[in-house]
């Protein structure tokens, strides 16, 4: 038993830490976010050649072959920092390729994907705002061999940056009518446009499809046949986005708790003021507990991906709830100056409004674990 | 990160797991069968078992120690040993503290469970401010000399013995200093133990007063004056949460079991979709505290040292232990604030008693204020207050 990371992973987490400090502080996040692209390409194919997009993508395809317990440690710094980057987006694609592709797929989608000069991104939920099969409308009708998508996809991540799109379709309506498919960048019929955000280092778009054919070599394993691969993607997702907000909250607490010391209020620092240091205690038990919860569900995508939706539900769950609240809990106990634009608290607390309803909200997650408890 | 065991802790798993089949069984337990499980778990040095072999304990590891907690509570196994507070800290203080005699004397009693121990350290005046205890103690000879009142003794009505806390010196320039420790028999002359009704109509704590009560100066436990190191590093030997887990998972399966079978509404009550959730909510946190447990547990098996965040799992076990009573009475609806005796009133009023129960755990323990206290100001450095 041995729940604690290894030499080799804190090690990493270091690098990580560290380039992200050099390169990405929350200044520079300002810059990036204001970009119409939204996030760096050039910080973006530094991070790939350290091979930290790649990092969970099989050797043969340009990846490392680590597992998602390495990829937490990653997305924990790039959440503390709120680097804007389409990781989450790009590794969730590489999963679906990885897991249900055919070796061309794979040869021809995953070198580019963990080299950085691919940005990937999964379209998955729509207007109905549901991560069940049923939420799935997009339409494939059959063209001979190939498929033709009509429809469209909402509050898709950095959609608007993307080069290639795994979309999660329907040719029937049967859970098992549900597939996968690979839409490239261009291809006639597809449209993407920006929503606009509150967070701005989390781009999202939405994705029309008028028309946009996918020949049988677009499509990933047997038509129909996705569903349990999608919910694993939900699950990852669900985890990836935990794992940030792990090191996002971590990283508003900081802060807080430094102002807390810092600030004097009736001859005293605030700090001292327990209705302003129980809160804080508070977070820290939060943050302790969602990250100990989503260690475990990383773990789990790892050893026994069949089982890790009740870990990935209680991780996200968690998340969903404490770090919107916290977000709250910051900007109040910062007083006045926590709520100007110049103050950096409201760029964590907008990521953990964009944080919160991704890849299912608690309410969601809630209601997953009562009935995969057997309610 | 490995949640397996090695293929020696398996072994050992399997081990405890053939012994509670071979030894406890299914079902309802008699009182025989549980004497002779107490009878055969002493043989097997698993009362103690944390403890040093020499002291008669079973010298595990910490990782045998939490497989065996974890079986345990798996199989509704009653608590190892019956001498509880001896078990959980005064046996501990005793090993570290403790001379020769003291320890030839008192711990092969608590691994017997001879007889019961109880924890004299609350006042009226000195709860969460336990330092601040005056209970007067005056040595003359080699005798002390006991006066003042003690308060919320846990059993001190079925206690042989009782591990006190005296204030031998009252000019100090700090108040954790002064304080001694002593062991004392129940039925000396000028003890008086007045028990004290809880809000669920039972009486297991209770008052006790000292009057002139005298204490050979050999029942001192640690140097004069040095009481409070002598508490505090014994409490600390309450160490992971795995037990405590386990406990609220198996009152979480009865509750379900029970949303299954009350009816909201004319539907069961497992439907609604608020009951749904927070269900889901008090699991989710229970697995927490099981990986927290966890994660403190490898900072131990790497050697570190554990800080205050033993507090996380004290905090939520506290707000788990309200909300799960409150859960099950929200679940019964209108039978909710009715008491055993009534007819309509699911489980003969288990879930009332159990409402009424959380004092144990969320004052008892150290308040949730407390702990707050402790993770502000050790962990996140804020300062004192
Ligand atoms: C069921 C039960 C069994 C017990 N068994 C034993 C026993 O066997 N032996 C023993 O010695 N004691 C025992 N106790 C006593 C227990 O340790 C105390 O009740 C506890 O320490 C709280 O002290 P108090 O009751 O005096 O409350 P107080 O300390 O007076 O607290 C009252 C309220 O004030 C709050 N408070 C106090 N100080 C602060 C602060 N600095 N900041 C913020 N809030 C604060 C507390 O959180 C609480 O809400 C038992 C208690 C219970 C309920």
């Amino acid at each position: 038993m041995n729940f604690g990371f290894s030499e080799e992973q804190e090690l990493l987490r270091a690098e990580v830490r560290k380039f992200l400090d050099q390169n990405c502080s929350l200044d520079e996040v300002r810059k990036i976010a204001e970009k119409p692209e939204g996030f760096d390409r050039h910080l973006w194919g530094r991070m790939a050649e350290l091979g930290w997009v790649g990092l969970t993508f099989p050797e043969a395809y340009g990846g490392v072959g680590l597992g998602w317990v390495d990829l937490v440690v990653v997305l924990e710094e790039t959440g503390r920092s709120l680097f804007p980057s389409p990781l989450i987006s790009t590794v969730l694609a590489g999963t679906a390729i990885e897991r249900a592709g055919s070796d061309a797929q794979k040869e021809r989608h995953l070198p580019g994907l963990a080299d950085g000069s691919v940005v990937g991104a999964f379209a998955l939920v729509e207007d109905a705002d549901s991560l069940d099969a049923d939420g799935i409308a997009l339409r494939g009708a059959r063209d001979g061999d190939a498929v033709r998508l009509e429809g469209e996809k909402l509050f898709v991540p950095d959609a608007p940056d993307a080069d290639l799109l795994v979309v999660a379709f329907r040719s029937g309506d049967a859970v098992d009518s549900i597939s996968l498919g690979i839409v490239e960048r261009g291809a006639p019929g597809l449209s993407i446009d920006l929503l606009p955000g509150m967070d701005e280092t989390k781009p999202t778009g939405r994705v029309r499809f008028d028309g946009v054919t996918l020949q049988s070599d677009a499509i990933l394993g047997p038509v129909g046949g996705a569903w349990p691969l999608v919910s694993h993607l939900i699950d990852c997702g669900a985890t990836a986005v935990t794992a940030e907000l792990v090191g996002t909250v971590e990283g508003l607490h900081a802060l807080t708790v430094d102002y807390a010391k810092q600030r004097i209020q009736f001859d005293k620092p605030i700090g001292q003021f327990q209705g302003v240091k129980h809160p804080l205690a508070s977070a820290f038990v939060d943050i302790e507990s969602f990250k100990s919860l989503c260690y475990y569900a990383a773990w789990q995508l790892d050893e026994d991906p069949a089982v890790a939706s009740l870990a990935a539900s209680r991780a996200k769950a968690y998340a969903s709830e404490a770090a919107p609240r916290f977000g709250v809990d910051a900007i109040q106990l910062h007083g006045g100056i926590g709520y100007t634009w110049e103050y950096d608290a409201h760029l964590y607390l907008k990521r953990a409004k964009w944080a919160r309803p991704a890849f299912g909200d608690a309410d969601h997650h809630l209601e997953r674990i009562a009935s995969l408890g057997g309610l | 990160m490995d949640f397996n065991l090695s293929p020696d802790e398996e072994a050992f798993r399997q081990e405890v797991r053939t012994f509670l089949a071979e030894n406890l069984g299914e079902g309802e337990r008699d009182m025989a069968t549980i004497a002779g499980f107490q009878k055969k778990v002493r043989e097997k040095r698993w009362v103690g078992f944390s403890w040093p072999k020499e002291y008669g304990g079973g010298g595990g590891s910490i990782m045998e120690q939490v497989i065996l907690k974890e079986e345990m509570a798996k199989a509704k196994a009653p608590p190892l040993g019956t001498c509880f507070m001896g078990l959980a800290w005064v046996g501990p203080a005793i090993i570290e503290y403790g001379t020769p005699e003291q320890k030839k004397k008192f711990i092969p009693d608590i691994l017997d469970g001879a007889y019961q121990w109880c924890t004299g350290y609350s006042e009226p005046a000195s709860g969460s401010d336990l330092a601040s205890l005056s209970c007067r103690c005056e040595r003359e000879g080699d005798t002390y000399v006991v006066n003042g009142q003690k308060i919320w003794t846990s059993i001190a009505m079925w206690s042989n013995w009782i591990i006190l806390l005296v204030r031998t010196q009252t000019e100090v320039k700090s108040k954790h200093d002064g304080i001694t420790c002593l062991l004392v028999p129940m039925d000396t002359k000028g003890i008086t133990v007045r028990p004290i009704k809880n809000m669920a109509g039972g009486a297991i704590f209770a008052e006790v007063f000292f009057d002139d009560v005298r204490v050979p100066v050999e029942n001192r436990l640690g140097e004069e004056g040095q009481g409070w190191g002598v508490t505090v590093s014994a409490l600390a030997h309450e160490r992971s949460s795995i037990a405590e887990v386990h406990g609220l998972s198996r009152i979480l399966d009865d509750v379900k079991d029970l949303a299954r079978r009350c009816r909201k509404n004319g539907r069961p009550a497992a439907e609604n979709a608020g009951i749904r959730r927070r269900i889901a909510r008090a699991e989710m946190r229970i697995e927490a505290m099981r990986l927290n447990g966890l994660r403190f547990l490898t900072k131990q098996l790497r050697g570190e040292k554990l800080g205050s965040e033993t507090s996380i799992n004290k905090l939520h076990r506290a707000e788990l232990e309200v909300e799960l009573g409150e859960l099950a009475l929200e679940i019964q609806g209108s039978r909710g604030p009715l008491w055993q005796g009534s007819d309509v009133v699911p489980d003969d009023g288990r879930w009332q008693r159990y409402a009424l129960s959380w004092p144990e755990v969320v004052i008892g323990g150290g308040t949730p204020n407390i702990q707050k206290n402790i993770i502000a100001e050790r962990v996140l450095g804020l300062p004192k207050d």
